[in-house]
């Protein structure tokens, strides 16, 4: 589990708040309207554009070649926020995201990164031992599956568009949104039909 | 530097492939951050959006961060202190505000 703050971080983060107000530079309205706005983003708008992707061959190809603007085609403001890079899962080959450097994640799709994600763990294996992490999280593929791990960085995010599983055929974009969870769409795990 | 020394260090940060977590299990908390976390992201995003700091810099302050105390620190720690030295280095804040 993530450790709680110590409580010389907890005062810091007060007077450093306390001395940004008292010199006009934000207010506590503005923190709590920012984290309202942070908390909306989910997985769910990742999910929504993968299923549309698995329904709409247009709407594939836009996410694939402008990730920023299928975002944006599903409502989201991109403005301010790094380019959205979509990688393409096929029988042959796999994608992982990690951010090696730091924690980077396209947040605008896919909300707060998980602890996980941000783990040293995490972003020393990935690159290393792919395999490995995906067995963590119960994920096995054959070795005919090449795995390609891609860095996230500050100016560019990556989310993966996963494959359609079998036994779909026939459903609305609704249903097939709900087996795309956000490990699915980091790459760590596969859509499963249930 | 004796000759069988690695030619090249990678920095704290810096971890991919980093060997020191190879047999380090994944911990598999997925829970979203705690109000501290929230409430540092809220202020990293406004100080942002108002033009006083930007995301390289975070990772500038991060990255400069001891590597021991780097590992102690927990994520939204370690953004803390980015920003209020970023706050301090550009003379927003005074140290006195801090102590």
């Amino acid at each position: 589990m993530a450790a709680p703050p110590r409580p010389e971080s907890v005062e810091l983060l007060e007077k450093l708040v306390a001395a940004l107000s008292a010199r006009g530079i934000l207010t506590e309205e503005e923190i709590a309207e920012r984290q309202a706005i942070t908390d909306r983003a989910s997985p769910e708008t990742g999910a929504r554009m993968v299923a549309k992707a698995w329904t709409d061959p247009a709407y594939r190809a836009l996410l694939l070649s402008d990730g920023t603007a299928a975002a944006e085609a599903m409502g989201v403001t991109m403005a301010g926020a790094p380019p959205l890079g979509v990688l393409e899962d096929t029988p042959t080959r796999h994608h992982l995201v990690v951010c090696t450097l730091c924690s980077c994640y396209p947040r605008a799709v896919l909300g707060y990164p998980p602890h996980w994600y941000k783990s040293a763990a995490y972003r020393a294996r990935a690159v290393r031992d792919p395999r490995g992490v995906l067995a963590e999280w119960g994920t096995h593929l054959p070795d005919s599956v090449e795995i390609r791990v891609v860095d996230s960085t500050a100016d560019y995010r990556w989310m993966v568009l996963p494959m359609r599983p079998a036994g779909t055929e026939g459903w609305s974009e609704e249903r097939l949104a709900s087996i795309v969870t956000r490990d699915a769409l980091v790459g760590v795990a596969l859509p499963r039909v249930p | 530097m004796p000759d069988d020394a690695p030619a090249h260090t990678p920095a704290t940060h810096d971890l991919g492939g980093a060997s020191r977590f190879r047999c380090t299990p994944i911990d598999p908390d997925d829970s979203p951050p705690d109000d501290f976390g929230k409430r540092v992201d809220a202020v990293r995003q406004l100080l942002a959006q108002k033009k006083l700091m930007t995301v390289d810099e975070l990772r500038r302050g991060i990255e400069a961060i001891p590597a021991e105390e780097y590992h102690a620190l927990g994520y939204y720690e370690r953004w803390l202190r980015s920003i209020a030295s970023l706050m301090l280095e550009k003379g927003v804040i005074a140290p006195e505000e801090l102590r």
